[in-house]
């Protein structure tokens, strides 16, 4: 290791420190004892539906299309879930349905 | 005592929701104490690094700044670039923590995807407190990361159970969240940029760029869409 323990200290806190602006920035710009403009208001509505489609597509960041496995066994996976949520709708039986599947195909299958 | 059964009954609603997440994150806070143990760093790191960043994979990207050349600025510009969509959480959420007093800076602290997902999207029982409900949603994923990075870091070299695909249990997670929030809500565009405007950022500019250009998209199509969104509401 490179790092003095020092340096080691301030990096780490340099993550906490960034991990934690971002985190806090909106509520530090709109406070809550001051009217928060209409604009981000409207975000505030809107944004919630977008960021889990975000949040989505952030889980297959590391997935290629054109090597490997073809993202085939994330497909499968994302089909399960939707699948077994529109019959049952019952959410821990839609998560483990789709993560043993797709822990099979990954560990199985597609080797 | 009333407070104390407030709490507590806001702790029982809470769990339920955050059961997937216990599974994840155990699994996957191993794999982060394993992980920082192959690097060589002692069990102490992970303890350290997950109580105090708690968001997941800047922790696993953390763990390579500290094997790379000394430089505190670059890795808070990394960490900035890395976690800006926790701003739009924050926007998301000015409103929902308004009013939660002292616990409010926990909960901000401890915004992580998955507290978000939850807190953003559950509808909380009308007879538990609403602040202490998003508390020990935010504290117990807290508290299941925390003791998975604790557990992959004192005892790593022990696992022999075959964990690989254990991480797809968020992207389900996500999935029914995105479901369920699908079916309460009259419009779907919000919903469809995310989703769509993502998808088209992560092909144009790849999975290590991609999140800023999608949140910029994102904002303008949703900045584009104010007038006829709010019209609709107004109508509905």
């Amino acid at each position: 290791m490179t790092m003095s323990l020092m340096q080691q200290v301030i990096t780490v806190a340099m993550v906490v420190l960034g991990t934690m602006l971002t985190r806090f920035l909106p509520f530090i710009v709109f406070p809550a004892n001051k009217p928060t403009p209409k604009y981000v208001q409207y975000l505030g509505k809107v944004l919630p539906a977008a960021v889990i489609g975000l949040l989505i597509i952030y889980c297959f960041k590391d997935v290629s299309l054109l090597s490997g496995s073809h993202g085939i066994p994330e497909l499968i996976g994302v089909a399960m879930v939707v699948l077994l949520h529109s019959w049952k709708r019952e959410m821990l039986l839609s998560i483990a349905g789709g993560t043993i599947i797709y822990m099979i195909l990954v560990q199985v299958v597609f080797k | 005592m009333k407070a104390k059964n407030e709490k507590w009954n806001a702790c029982r609603a809470a769990f339920p929701y955050t059961f997937p997440i216990l599974t994840g994150f155990i699994f996957l806070g191993i794999a982060y104490g394993i992980y920082m143990h192959s690097l060589g760093f002692s069990a102490i790191y992970p303890i350290i690094m997950s109580f105090t960043i708690f968001a997941g994979s800047m922790e696993f990207i953390a763990a390579n700044l500290l094997l790379a050349p000394f430089n505190p600025v670059n890795a808070l510009f990394l960490t900035l670039m890395v976690n800006a969509r926790h701003l739009f959480y924050g926007i998301s959420m000015l409103d929902t923590y308004k009013g939660t007093g002292k616990k409010k800076l926990y909960l901000i602290y401890g915004l992580c995807d998955e507290s978000f997902s939850i807190n953003c999207a559950v509808d909380i029982p009308k007879n538990v407190d609403r602040g202490w409900f998003m508390f020990f949603v935010t504290f117990l994923n807290h508290c299941y990361w925390f003791l998975g990075a604790a557990i992959g870091g004192i005892c790593g070299s022990l696992v022999k159970f075959n964990t690989e695909g254990i991480e797809f249990v968020m992207t389900a997670l996500f999935i029914v969240i995105f479901i369920e929030q699908w079916r309460k809500e009259k419009k779907h565009h919000s919903a469809l940029a995310g989703l769509g405007l993502s998808a088209i950022s992560l092909i144009i500019f790849g999975g290590n760029h991609f999140i800023i250009p999608a949140m910029l998209m994102i904002l303008t199509i949703l900045t584009f869409l104010k007038k006829p969104l709010e019209k609709a509401e107004v109508t509905a």
